[in-house]
């Protein structure tokens, strides 16, 4: 088995090392008369990178969603860096977008502008300083998610999808946020570009002192480099903690997922 | 649970240089962070350091750094190892280490400012390609026209071939949909146009004309003129953009796969159902536009209904309304042919998609007159 995380953790507590940066209390989210999920608790701590699982369907990025303010929620609070995004004013809440990235499935780069351009999108918006370190810095956030220098000007039509990935990532990434939520990363990469992203994102939280929210079906993402795992089921958190506790834990789902075929495949 | 995580404690950045003979020793200090890039970058331009021989980089005084920090320390480090200095980083914490071991893999590029200059040849060039444009998309009309006509020709062999239900879910948006609009659109023109002739005609006596005016430039011209350019605007438009997005999203090329014609599932329907809606819409604006331009002659120019019906039958003949309905297929067959020719050019972006559903209208209206235009020429050659 892989490594676990160089942290232990102590089910349910805080971890000595962090605050917590991302907290979510009782939220509630429905379609209709169907509830997708019902009074759910999370939190994330500085500098760990959390991984989300749960089956198809069960509303990971809908949370996800709910956290960044683009479904609405029914029920309950959530605070990123400690603000109360309900109660936050515009001003809050604006410091809070430029410290925080995300990475959407399906890579949400701009069709109108090239790679770079999208890349010193947000800085444009949000910073003030020459187009020439605009554009340097766009070039070494591209270079470190181990894009060319020769993409940089290519359509987001031209790029093949584990290119969209890297290149949406260095978007998220571009005004060094401290808090990135990844939607499925390695989903639809070759094997050796999703350990390629692992190593990325690992090292990106070491250089960057980044904490990472991601939703992942990759099992091998899940034992490489997560900290924590939280697993989603049945409207709720399931249970969360390190690979271990969680694949000690007794649950039909979370024991085939973890323990299933393929998980047991890897093992070997 | 702290309130804040660290946004307000963020510290103005500084950069110390003291020089002693050919050694300087640079200290930076504060946040070294993109929020503050503007004045980062203008500390660095007023740096005054001379010609160093070794240079010292104290960072111990830092309190934030991240990428566009260090990457502004290591361009400066760089400018001064370019001009012979050799340059040495103390104080630096192991995080900060790691990130400078990231960033030193990368290089800063030559910088090359974006400039467009004007020029003549550029300006004969962009001619150029736009007149080979149109080339182009002749070439594409006749294409679906062609692949339109073989699928039509099969369809007389194998009538089950043709999607009747996509042809009525497209009658259906393009021609019910559309009534209303159209309705009132064409009751307003007659109207205006009853009131406008009226108005001049009735300096010289010759008010009743106005009747002849209304019912022979709606009948002729302006019933089925207006409603192929609401037409054009209104369903052009949805066909661009949904065989637009359609190309976008690869829905055309798994049509493809699977081996079906999109000119058979997609086009063929929705030009067959234009080409039934436009004449049907074209009779109904014909109808509104008479109706509110007997509306306007009875309330404006004390004109009665019976007098008015009476002046139309002797001005307007089955002939008149032929020759205005007869036009409207071939309207219908040109705005769908380039409504889908647009919508089939759309490439991978956004901004594409907005600007061919825009060529889609601006061309479906300026070929439809153009078409009254040739049709006009024609009549009047026939003597009709």
């Amino acid at each position: 088995m892989a490594e676990t995380a160089a942290w232990e953790h102590e089910p349910g507590g805080h971890p000595e090392f962090g605050d917590v940066i991302l907290g979510v209390k009782g939220v509630t989210v429905g379609f209709g008369d169907k509830l997708v999920l019902e009074n759910l608790d999370l939190e994330v701590y500085r500098r760990e990178i959390l991984g989300f699982v749960g089956g198809s369907g069960t509303g990971k990025s809908v949370l996800m969603r709910a956290i960044l303010g683009l479904t609405p929620r029914r029920a309950g609070t959530v605070e990123v860096f400690g603000c109360n995004l309900d109660t936050a004013s515009g001003e809050e809440r604006l410091e809070v977008e430029r410290r925080w990235g995300v990475l959407f499935q399906q890579g949400a780069l701009f069709s109108s502008l090239n790679v770079k351009q999208n890349i010193k999108m947000p800085m444009r918006e949000h910073m003030r300083m020459s187009e020439q370190l605009m554009d340097e810095l766009a070039l070494l956030k591209l270079e470190m998610v181990g894009l060319p220098r020769d993409a940089a000007d290519k359509m987001p039509s031209e790029l093949s999808g584990g290119m969209i990935k890297r290149a949406s990532l260095a978007r998220a990434l571009a005004l060094d946020p401290d808090l990135v939520f990844l939607d499925e990363p390695t989903s639809g990469l070759d094997p050796i570009g999703a350990a390629a992203f692992d190593r990325l994102i690992e090292s990106l939280r070491d250089t960057l002192g980044l904490t990472v929210y991601m939703v992942t079906h990759d099992l091998d993402s899940l034992h490489s480099i997560c900290d924590r795992i939280a697993v989603l089921g049945e409207r709720r958190v399931l249970i969360n903690g390190s690979l271990d506790e969680i694949m000690q834990f007794d649950h039909p789902w979370v024991q085939s997922y973890f323990k299933g075929e393929r998980a047991l495949r890897r093992v070997d | 649970m702290p309130a804040d995580l660290g946004v307000a404690a963020r510290i103005a950045p500084t950069l110390d240089a003291h020089g002693e003979g050919n050694i300087l020793r640079l200290c930076p200090g504060g946040c070294w962070t993109i929020h503050d890039a503007e004045q980062l970058e203008s500390l660095i331009a007023g740096l005054r350091c001379g010609e160093p021989v070794y240079a010292v980089v104290d960072l111990s005084r830092i309190d934030s750094l991240d990428t566009a920090g260090a990457w502004l320390l290591h361009r400066l480090q760089g400018d001064l190892e370019y001009r012979g200095a050799r340059v040495d980083r103390v104080g630096v914490s192991d995080t900060y280490a790691a990130l400078f071991s990231e960033i030193e893999a990368h290089h800063p590029t030559p910088w090359k400012p974006y400039r467009s200059r004007f020029s003549v040849v550029s300006l004969l060039e962009k001619t150029g390609r736009q007149m080979t444009e149109v080339a182009n998309d002749a070439v594409a009309v006749c294409h679906i026209v062609g692949s339109l006509a073989a699928v039509l020709s099969g369809i007389l062999f194998n009538p089950r071939r043709l999607r009747a239900v996509s042809v009525a879910v497209q009658f259906d948006r393009s021609c019910i949909g559309a009534v209303p609009i159209v309705l009132l659109m064409s009751f307003l023109i007659g109207g205006i146009i009853a009131q406008q002739g009226g108005f001049y005609l009735r300096q010289f006596g010759a008010d009743l004309f106005a009747v002849d005016l209304a019912g022979v430039l709606v009948l002729r011209e302006i019933g089925v003129l207006l409603t192929a350019i609401m037409v054009a605007g209104r369903s052009g438009s949805a066909f661009t953009a949904e065989l637009g997005s359609m190309k976008m999203r690869e829905e055309i090329d798994a049509l493809h796969v699977i081996g079906l014609k999109v000119t058979e599932v997609l086009i063929l329907p929705r030009i067959l159902a234009l080409m039934l809606a436009l004449p049907v819409l074209a009779f109904l604006a014909d109808l509104a536009a008479l109706f509110g331009a007997g509306l306007v002659t009875w309330l404006y120019l004390d004109i009665v209904p019976q007098t008015f019906l009476q002046r139309l039958q002797e001005a307007v003949t089955m002939e008149t309304v032929n020759v205005g309905l007869i036009k409207a297929p071939f309207m219908a067959l040109i705005i769908g042919l380039v409504a889908c020719v647009e919508g089939l050019k759309v490439g991978g972006s956004s901004e594409s998609l907005g600007r061919h559903t825009t060529l889609s209208v601006v061309k479906a209206i300026f070929m439809v007159i153009v078409v009254d235009g040739l049709f006009a020429i024609f009549f009047a050659s026939v003597g009709i």
